[in-house]
């Protein structure tokens, strides 16, 4: 299987920051990837994949704080900068993300 | 090295001693489950370094799981699945198995198996592992001339035998067999062959079915839940003949026209297999003596274990203590534990014989004047529970029917538990958490949390790793974290595993765990300030004003109650449930369902219901436990079009709030119904429709005291009296836990029901903590303390709830109003875009 970050690729836009509202997150589909942005009340913006590993749960749905999300189906928590569960289950793929003249930016880390 | 037949001859054995292994040879003569499951025993104590092994197995294949026989037989299980361990696992150990091949005498002075297949095995240990066989009655015809049984009897022990009862069953000329013997093994035998299609009858010597369990009440209930499946019982019937030349024709029983018949299956109990041990000079009497270390009394080289065995006078026919003395008989063998003995084992059957389920430990009955004796019996259901108490012991238990408290009286039994004072509570589960005795007693292996699949050893285990806290506990394990039944027990558990170290969990009393603050205390801070968002709370009282995401939903649901309209409304606080006032499934669509008041609906409603359905090509239409129509598998962004195209209010079917509430037709149709309950239940429905509360609220009306509305266990539950008087009851529940509630106040007015109930109700949100159900909320207060504060208004607080709650239901707005102008960006765009829902299967 081809990691989540080769197949993206560098930078992709998302589009406004203001379609997601501050304190939730929105889901985008990109290059065949399922990815939830989460906009965060301090203004930090984390970019998650929008799957649960768990049972396939809708992760931005998930309700968040300044560090974790919780999948609405289970519960299962997982850090929104890193991705990894605080749960025990497998991490959720994680980007980095840019805003760049308002708009979402997305791109592999490291 | 070969697996069936070892080729080397004495010389060569000696040879290979000789030639540097200096390991002693083990030799196990038997192959069953004692056995193979003494030489797992020894392996696992690294007998593989200290022993050469040679096993002798008497049926031509490994080892298998006896106890599975009659799955096998009945066909729901391959006969394939059964085996605990295939050839590949005596190869992979190392072990020479002489599979088929019989050992016929043991010479234990040059310490030499003879076996008769012509070899000779040398031993330095020797382990007599040969278990029962079948005890064959002396009756006329059982066998032909040459010896063998006549062609259509069975005996019921190995697979072999099990897998010709299977084809013999299976001839189509074959229609009517007899099981002789009603003990365990005769009724799954005849309970396997109902499966081919065959008529069957049981013929049991003894007085009552399964005479060495139980006694003769509970005999007869037996007998009775076997005849109901339809198999012909026949007790103190002796078989005197079995008729046929060639193949079984039919049975004569004492004083009994023949029992025509064309196969006989003999189940009448089992025989120590003794003759090698009897002719190599072993001390028998029923069977092989061993003492407390499972030697022999003749040799201190020779161990025997498992069926062939007799231990302290006893002899065991079950699979339990053979596991017991298989683990004292590796630790000897082995050196690991020399100190290990066996004492015996206190037996306890737990089954399920022929679909009824059967639990039997000790005596059958009380032996002394002081014996307590405390029966249940119901024969037209089957149920029969038997206990014996000798100074506060359990000595012996019979249960038929109903294996709901057998785990924890066989525990009680095993380990001589305290019993509760009201010995009632041992027969049945009487609507309190059955978890008050003994978490300590409860096995490892024993599954706390049934939604998540955690065991008390994983709790433990959880607790020993450095967790010393519940909720540590919990978060770790998820235990509790489904339906939330077990938190008592899991409490308990965590407080045993951790000892006098259990840390104080000051957060067990904060309302939300990311404010440290009772609800009380955080009320009165929330009040003080004039906090009326969640960012604002956790801004003013969180540590560091830091968010958390797990105390969000409470604290949305405090603040609404708190300020009605002049709460500000951050939709990221709510649960999704919340922010799209829907209920999420499993592949991420939402289940709408209408407001249906009372359960009443019209021509009109239906159709509308059923035209939406349809135009959003509904998967699911569904009636709910709460009288009410659920539409399931709406993808998110369609809510606003399917709320739009119904028209109609959101019932509440997803949120911590006031649900529905169920009526019966009462007075108006029901010919007994002597009060309008269809009437008050809209009038409640309409007035506290939406409300937040800490937990859901179901409610229910019923028109007369044959409660079909089941008001008994809900939230709140009113019932009409004759007289036109109303009762109220509160704090029932019949979900993940089952309570009836407590009545409240009888009153003769439905308004007065009405203001009563909306008091509770205020009072409750006020007071239960986030999640806590009137179940869990009325006990720990007070049936008591609560009809004299809500209904004698001993605090002086009546008014002043009241009047909250007024406030609560002017402040109700419809939700799904929402759908014609959202209220953040995206509010119901897709969260799972490239998928496509639902998933779930289209009825």
């Amino acid at each position: 299987m081809t990691s989540p970050i080769e197949t993206l690729g560098l930078g992709h836009r998302l589009g406004p920051l203001e379609q997601i509202p501050v304190g939730e997150g929105r889901a985008f589909g990109v290059g065949g990837q399922q990815v939830a942005v989460f906009r965060l009340r301090t203004g930090a913006v984390y970019a998650v994949s929008a799957v649960c590993p768990h049972k396939g749960g809708p992760i931005a749905d998930g309700q968040i704080d300044g560090s974790i999300v919780l999948c609405p189906l289970h519960m299962n928590a997982f850090e929104l900068a890193t991705g990894c569960s605080t749960t025990g289950q497998e991490p959720l793929a994680s980007w980095h993300v840019d805003i760049d003249g308002g708009e979402i930016v997305i791109s592999p880390k490291g | 090295m070969s697996i069936i037949d070892d080729p080397l001859t004495e010389f060569e054995e000696d040879m290979r001693s000789d030639n540097g292994d200096v390991r002693r040879r083990l030799v196990v003569v038997g192959n069953g489950m004692a056995g193979a499951r003494t030489v797992e025993e020894i392996l696992a104590r690294g007998g593989a370094e200290q022993f050469t092994i040679t096993m002798f197995g008497d049926e031509p294949y490994g080892n298998y799981n006896r106890i599975m026989l009659s799955h096998v037989l009945s066909g729901e299980e391959a006969d394939a699945d059964i085996f605990l361990n295939s050839l590949p696992w005596y190869i992979e150990n190392n072990i020479s198995l002489h599979a088929g091949v019989r050992a016929t005498r043991i010479d234990r002075y040059s310490k030499l198996v003879f076996s008769d297949d012509g070899q000779v095995t040398p031993y330095d240990v020797l382990i007599i592992a040969t278990g029962s066989r079948s005890f064959m009655p002396a009756i006329e015809g059982l066998r032909t001339d040459d010896g063998e049984l006549l062609p259509g009897v069975f005996a019921f022990r190995t697979i072999d035998d099990t897998r010709g009862m299977v084809n013999y069953a299976q001839h189509d000329d074959h229609r009517r067999a007899v099981v002789i013997g009603g003990g365990l093994l005769g009724l799954e035998a005849a309970r396997g062959l109902q499966a081919y299609g065959l008529q069957v009858d049981v013929v049991h010597a003894g007085p009552h079915l399964m005479n060495a369990q139980m006694g003769p009440a509970g005999g007869a209930i037996l007998r009775k839940s076997v005849e109901n499946l339809g198999i012909e019982v026949h007790t103190k019937a002796r078989t005197t003949a079995i008729m046929g030349e060639d193949k079984v024709r039919g049975v004569w029983l004492l004083d009994h026209p023949l029992l025509e018949c064309d196969m006989v299956v003999v189940a009448a109990g089992i025989r120590p297999n003794v003759d090698l041990a009897v002719t190599s000079g072993f001390t028998v009497e029923r069977a092989i003596i061993v003492d407390d270390q499972m030697r022999t009394m003749d040799d201190p080289d020779v161990f025997a274990v498992g069926e062939c065995v007799q231990h302290r006078g006893e002899v065991y026919g079950l699979v339990a203590p053979l596991w017991e003395q298989a683990v004292v008989l590796a630790d000897q063998v082995t050196g690991a534990d020399t100190s290990a003995a066996y004492h015996g084992s206190r037996t306890a059957t737990k089954l399920k014989v022929a679909g009824v389920d059967v639990a039997s430990m000790g005596v059958q009955g009380p032996e002394r004047d002081t014996d307590e004796h405390i029966v249940f019996s119901e024969p037209s259901r089957g149920v029969y529970k038997s206990l014996v108490i000798r100074d506060e012991k359990l000595i012996g238990a019979t249960m038929l029917g109903d294996s709901s408290k057998v785990a924890f009286l066989m525990q009680a039994f095993d380990r001589g538990l305290p019993l509760p004072e009201e010995r009632l509570e041992m027969l049945f589960n009487l609507g309190t958490p059955a978890a008050e005795v003994g978490v300590s007693e409860l096995a490892d292996e024993a599954q706390v949390c049934n939604c998540n699949g955690v065991t008390k050893g994983a709790l433990v285990a959880c607790v020993e790793s450095g967790v010393k806290s519940v909720a540590g506990v919990m978060d770790k394990t998820r235990a509790g974290k489904g339906c939330g039944s077990c938190k008592t027990m899991v409490c308990q558990i965590v407080e045993w595993a951790a000892g006098g170290a259990v840390v104080e969990d000051p957060s067990a009393n904060w309302y939300v765990p990311g404010i440290p603050m009772g609800k009380p205390e955080l009320m009165t801070a929330i009040m003080e300030q004039g906090l009326r968002s969640v960012s604002a709370v956790f801004a003013a009282l969180a540590p560091e004003g830091a968010e958390d995401a797990k105390s969000k939903m409470g604290l949305a649901s405090l603040l609404k109650m708190m300020w009605a309209d002049d709460y500000i409304d951050e939709k990221d606080a709510k649960f999704i449930n919340d922010r799209v006032h829907a209920n999420i499934q499993k592949d991420g669509t939402f289940s709408v369902v209408p407001q249906m008041k009372g359960g009443v609906t019209t021509p009109a409603q239906l159709r509308k219901i059923a035209d939406v359905a349809e135009k959003w090509d509904v998967p699911m239409v569904k009636l709910t436990g709460g009288q009410r129509i659920d539409l399931l598998g709406i993808k998110k962004e369609d809510l606003p079009g399917v709320w739009a195209d119904l028209g109609m209010p959101s019932g509440y079917a997803y949120g911590k709030s006031f649900r529905t509430v169920k009526t019966c037709v009462g007075s108006e149709f029901c010919r007994f119904g002597v009060g309008d309950s269809t009437a008050l239940g809209i009038k409640i429905e309409s007035r506290f429709q939406g409300l937040e509360s800490p937990a859901k609220i179901k409610m229910a009306v019923t028109g007369c005291p044959r409660n079909c509305a089941e008001s008994l266990c809900k939230d709140v539950g009113v019932v009409a009296i004759d007289g036109g008087r109303w009762e109220i009851y509160i704090g029932g529940a019949a979900g993940a836990h089952i309570r009836k509630g407590d009545l409240l106040a009888t009153v003769d007015d439905p308004d007065m029901v009405v203001t009563l109930s909306g008091r509770f109700m205020q009072y409750y949100r006020e007071n239960a903590k986030w999640l806590e159900r009137t179940y869990a909320f009325v006990p720990r207060v007070g049936a008591d303390f609560l009809r004299e504060v809500i209904v004698e208004d001993s605090l002086g607080i009546a008014a002043e709830l009241d009047e909250r709650m007024q406030t609560s239901v002017d402040a109700y707005s419809d939700p799904w109003q929402e759908g014609a102008a959202p209220a953040t960006p995206g509010q119901f765009r897709t969260s799972l875009p490239l998928e496509v829902l639902p998933q779930v299967p289209v009825r």
